[in-house]
């Protein structure tokens, strides 16, 4: 069991819920991901600052746990108060910290990142900390109070997968026993299979399940693959070898044939 | 012939006027109420207009072409002359021409461009883009100018509206058909809001002659011609029921879509900027919902001028049923 600021999970997937077809394939794709805790975006979706309506309380009836997240501010200041109205709209402390510093590649702002999580843990709050691979960041962030991290592995809805699989390896090395949870870039299953086997503890997903052709099969791919990939890497994985090593044993066969 | 019954449809949006349009044609005596004071006031008029199921399949259901498809023929039957049969154009920049492989993947019914063949069909677009889709089978039309033809249609066929009225000044009714879009919200079990913002620009500097469409992997947005160098652009889609006005991010990103599209969009006059709620179910499709005495047709989502012809000939076929 995955244990997050003292919430045991069972299901390594998190998922996104933006940009699906429609609500009900949302609804269809959590329930087929087994996903126990799905993110919402509360500025995208509260026009005016008007708080949720009917999709917000589509979302709570997934029954699952929901992490509201701060996606869209570009500042400190503005995820703060975005974290704050999301404490109020769904009774909940955790909440998922972006602080967007390039437009263009969503690229995290990583030092209003660490500023806006000091204020936001001194307040109560349970952060995960949407970060970059960089260690001396996710140093900062845990010293801020955070106790879970959630680096990338590419940019947003990129679909890449892991491109710095080196980081990603030093990231977890480094943090033995932070829950590590990869947060945007993944493209397709084997990318999520491949993280789990560098030993990260859960995905978070969304544009690769929200826009596949179908997202409910899609979103019981990933799921499959992360299962795969956290078994794989609890069963001790080979490392790779120069030359070739017979599966079979060859005794009893002439030497020179 | 006899007359099956006196009815009374609530709403003059696209849903209502299609109602009474079906419900008059299956011989019922019509009257229609709509609280706001002018024909076009409510959610329809800012819709797009485009009759295009073929492109819609690319997020929507199956359903929505099956029911779509004959669209443009009622429209052109009920209304002739207003429906603009030039087809779709779908575009993407560079930088995101794979979105254009992703969009062919999703949708039939469409041809590969090249640079020429975009130049060919949208002189304007020469020389800005190197591939495009083209859904020749598509088709627009002016929503407040189909709004108000089909009134006026159906005023001269007997049929008595009565707009900036919530109930109809006499008479009884034998059955109620209640198509009052984001009105019902609350009153219809899973209705929702979906938010839309769009804006007309006019200039002289570009022309087109049907509905581009322009991808982006985070704002996929259209722009119709209206004709007169006017230009509608939209639309945002935010899961809230909150009308109020368009938000300065959403005028940021419709007007950068227009710029990508044509640099010429910058000199534009912005003319209009309005949001309004579109009515949804969970599954985004319509719905014909018979509740007692009340049949309710809701739920058009993106799609009012594109489905309401075939589910006002569901809600007619039904009332003639229950008439019966």
């Amino acid at each position: 069991m995955l244990d997050l600021y003292g919430t045991a999970v069972s299901s390594r997937l998190l998922l996104g819920t933006a940009r699906y077809p429609s609500p009900a394939i949302l609804a269809d794709a959590v329930r087929a991901s087994g996903a126990e805790i799905v993110t919402v975006s509360l500025r995208r979706e509260t026009a005016g600052g008007k708080a949720g309506g009917a999709f917000f309380a589509l979302i709570r009836d997934l029954g699952v746990r929901v992490l509201p997240n701060t996606a869209g501010c570009h500042s400190a200041k503005e995820a703060v108060t975005t974290a704050r109205m999301a404490r109020d709209l769904f009774g909940t402390n955790w909440i998922k910290l972006e602080v967007i510093g390039h437009h263009d590649t969503l690229q995290p702002d990583v030092f209003a990142l660490v500023d806006a999580a000091r204020t936001l843990c001194d307040d109560g709050f349970e952060v995960f900390p949407y970060t970059t691979d960089d260690l001396v960041v996710a140093e900062r962030l845990l010293e801020a109070g955070c106790k879970v991290l959630m680096p990338w592995c590419a940019p947003i809805g990129s679909a890449a997968g892991p491109i710095n699989p080196v980081a990603l390896r030093a990231m977890r090395t480094h943090f033995p026993d932070v829950p590590l949870i990869v947060d945007a870039g993944l493209g397709r299953p084997s990318h999520a299979a491949a993280v789990m086997e560098l030993g990260y503890d859960a995905v978070l997903l969304n544009t690769a399940v929200a826009l596949a052709g179908d997202p409910v099969v899609m979103a019981k791919a990933f799921a499959t693959a992360i299962d795969a990939g956290r078994k794989g890497f609890q069963a001790g994985l080979l490392s790779p070898r120069d030359m070739a090593e017979p599966s079979t044993p060859i005794i009893g066969r002439a030497v020179f044939s | 012939m006899r007359t099956p019954g006196r009815v009374l449809v609530r709403g003059g949006g696209v849903a209502g006027l299609c109602a009474a349009h079906e419900l008059h044609a299956h011989g019922f005596a019509v009257e229609l109420v709509e609280r706001q004071a002018e024909v076009g006031a409510g959610a329809s008029g800012l819709a797009g207009g485009m009759l295009a199921p073929y492109c819609e399949r690319e997020s929507a259901p199956e359903d929505v072409l099956r029911l779509g498809r004959h669209a443009s023929d009622w429209w052109n039957a009920v209304l002739p002359g207003h429906v603009v049969c030039a087809g779709t154009l779908v575009v993407a920049p560079p930088r995101d021409a794979g979105e254009l492989a992703r969009f062919a993947a999703r949708t039939e019914g469409y041809e590969w461009l090249d640079e020429a063949g975009i130049a060919a069909l949208e002189p304007s677009l020469e020389g800005r883009f190197r591939k495009g889709l083209f859904f020749r089978e598509e088709a627009h039309l002016d929503p407040r100018a189909a709004l108000l033809g089909l009134s006026g249609r159906l005023k001269a066929q007997g049929v008595r509206l009565h707009f900036g009225a919530t109930e109809p000044p006499t008479g009884r009714f034998d059955h109620v058909v209640d198509c009052t879009g984001a009105a019902a919200i609350g009153a219809v079990p899973g209705l929702r809001g979906v938010r839309g913002e769009m804006l007309c620009l006019e200039t002289a500097e570009v022309a087109l002659a049907r509905p581009v469409r322009l991808l982006h992997p985070r704002h996929p947005l259209y722009i119709v011609p209206r004709g007169g160098g006017r230009f509608m652009v939209g639309a945002t889609m935010i899961e809230s029921d909150d009308a109020g006005p368009i938000s300065a991010r959403s005028l940021m990103e419709l007007l950068n879509a227009a710029y990508a599209l044509h640099p010429a969009f910058g000199e534009a006059r912005l003319i209009e900027a309005r949001a309004g709620i579109r009515p949804a179910f969970d599954d985004n499709l319509p719905r014909v919902i018979r509740d007692g005495g009340t049949i309710f047709v809701n739920g058009f989502y993106r799609h009012g001028f594109l489905l309401a012809p075939a589910t006002a000939r569901q809600a007619a076929h039904l009332m003639q049923r229950k008439a019966a």
